[in-house]
């Protein structure tokens, strides 16, 4: 134990092991904080997609080359963002098909263009790192620490503002509608606020991973919670402890990042279930 | 003075008619109900009253300083997901979201009114319980609980009392009609139940493909349709 602890130490006089842990807490719980209405709101498959989407995004910023890759990922995946929303409520084209064609074709280009253009000699590396998350989240500047924090905050404060109406509009959206709430506005900031996170926990645990930090918490806190804002609590505690643990172990026993974080969640949710289980047998 | 003023309405889904020339008006304090068969378009009203729908022809006007956030609606079927987590106290507030505009949170004076609705309707004990856990009646006065939270001036129901058994049918349409004579809500009410209708309302709008009818009970009851209801109830 003492070597362990030890050996943290010695890993967190490294800068990039402080930002890795700032970045992976802020994304968790801003990705939990979505999860709740995304879930709810039978959503979540936008949230998978998009992940799909930010991965091309990311092999077309590569080549462009800008000065961070962030200003050409960001505007394209909530460009992309407002169209599966777009979609999914029409309700004469299907929603599922397009969105399949959509996440498959950014999967296809992605891949094409970092064939086709990537100056690296370890071109499978790059895929895979950049589906998987198993480095970048060790490699963060400082700049995108700063950009994470903002966005945070950013993330965090929308949802507090407007934490009553995305309940209203996630409880029933035709009463909201109703009484004067525009919930196809909220809808929107949703997708659009999702989209962002989805770039920022690109970093973390890679694009196809995204959808898990998104989804377990809320799933995982649902089979215990019964009210909304309990569900909120536990699920952006459940996530911020997941990834902290998750990214502690993988330091420690040199695993990929973003597939640790993503078993931790695994396992939480497997408990969990199990005491609802449990509760439920008693009664 | 008309807090509701519909002129010819037609009324449909993308272009696909489902009842056309409905005439109707609702002044301060009336309890209007609206009665037709199953699929003769009565929901579609409602919403197009709501501004959830737009009317295909004709035109409805709120009046008499009447706004949207001063409308309380209780819906035929909230699909609610089975497994959605919410407190009965979560649901009851979230009525109050456009009571004090613009705000985004619960004022002091929300939560009263919620506290007050709950207690109303005799579901303060279940104030802490979750939503989904609750019996079918119990739902329906907790959305109707909701629903006082927005009604300012007008409660819309739509079929209220469906699915309940008749003690809890009872009690539904007791607590609505001291609603309207005791504080004065204006109540617009669907329902199939025309036994009901002719023993609560003050105005009936019978909804029929073609000939709709509009007007006060005593009015109702001189037509063919409100004849044969009449001599049933002589019988
Ligand atoms: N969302 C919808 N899209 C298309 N048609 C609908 C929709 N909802 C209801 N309808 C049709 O409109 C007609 C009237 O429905 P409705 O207003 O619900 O009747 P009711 O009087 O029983 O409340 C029905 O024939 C129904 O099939
Ligand atoms: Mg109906």
């Amino acid at each position: 134990m003492d070597i362990m602890i030890d050996k943290l130490i010695l890993y967190f006089e490294y800068p990039f092991v402080r930002y890795a842990l700032i970045v992976s807490v802020l994304i968790s719980l801003c990705a939990s904080l979505l999860g709740v209405p995304l879930v709810l709101k039978r959503f979540s498959f936008i949230g998978d997609g998009l992940s799909h989407v930010a991965f091309g995004a990311f092999a077309v910023a590569v080549i462009l080359n800008p000065i961070n890759i962030m200003l050409i990922i960001a505007p394209i995946t909530v460009f992309c963002a407002i169209l599966l929303l777009r979609t999914g409520q029409n309700s004469k084209i299907k929603g599922d098909a397009s969105l399949a064609i959509l996440s498959v074709s950014s999967l296809a280009i992605g891949y094409l263009l970092m064939n086709v253009f990537s100056t690296s000699p370890n071109i499978s590396g790059d895929v895979c790192a950049t589906l998987f998350g198993s480095t970048s989240i060790l490699t963060l500047s400082l700049l995108d620490v700063w950009i994470c924090i903002i966005m945070s905050i950013f993330v965090i404060g929308i949802f507090l503002l407007f934490y009553n109406r995305i309940f209203s509009v996630t409880f029933d959206e035709s009463f909201a509608t109703a009484t004067g709430t525009k919930a196809s506005h909220y809808n929107l900031l949703i997708a659009v606020v999702t989209a962002l996170v989805i770039v920022l926990a690109m970093n973390l645990v890679g694009a196809l991973l995204v959808s898990a930090l998104i989804i377990f918490p809320a799933i995982t806190a649902m089979r215990i919670f019964k009210s909304f804002k309990g569900v909120v609590i536990c699920a952006v505690i459940i996530s911020v402890v997941c990834s902290t643990t998750g990214l502690l172990i993988s330091i420690l026993a040199g695993t990929p990042v973003g597939s640790t974080i993503v078993v931790t969640h695994l396992c939480i949710f497997a408990i969990f279930t199990g005491v609802k289980q449990l509760t439920r047998g008693r009664i | 003075m008309l807090l509701l003023n519909a002129q010819e309405l037609c009324l449909g889904y993308e272009g696909k008619r489902v009842a056309s020339s409905i005439t109707f008006c609702v002044r301060p304090g009336d309890y209007l109900f609206i009665v037709g068969e199953n699929g003769s378009g009565k929901s579609t009203l409602m919403k197009t009253v709501l501004g959830l729908l737009s009317p295909i022809e004709g035109e409805i006007t709120l009046g008499d300083g009447l706004k949207h956030n001063e409308i309380g609606y209780l819906p035929q079927q909230t699909v609610v997901q089975r497994d959605f987590p919410a407190s009965v106290r979560e649901v009851v507030l979230s009525g109050c979201l456009k009571r004090s505009g613009p705000c985004l949170f619960y004022t002091r004076e929300d939560k009263e009114c919620a506290a007050t609705n709950m207690e109303k309707l005799g579901i303060s004990a279940l104030s802490k319980h979750c939503y989904r856990e609750l019996s079918g009646g119990q739902q329906q006065r907790v959305l109707l609980a909701r629903a006082l939270c927005a009604a300012r001036k007008i409660l819309l129901l739509d079929e209220p009392v469906a699915g309940l058994d008749p003690k809890a049918a009872m009690d539904m349409y007791q607590i609505i009609k001291e609603l309207n004579e005791k504080h004065g809500l204006t109540i617009v009410m669907i329902s199939h139940d025309v036994s009901a209708a002719i023993k609560y309302a003050s105005h009936i709008l019978h909804i029929k493909e073609n000939s709709s009818f509009f007007g006060n009970k005593q009015d109702y009851l001189e037509t063919d349709m409100g004849k044969n209801f009449s001599n049933i109830g002589e019988r």
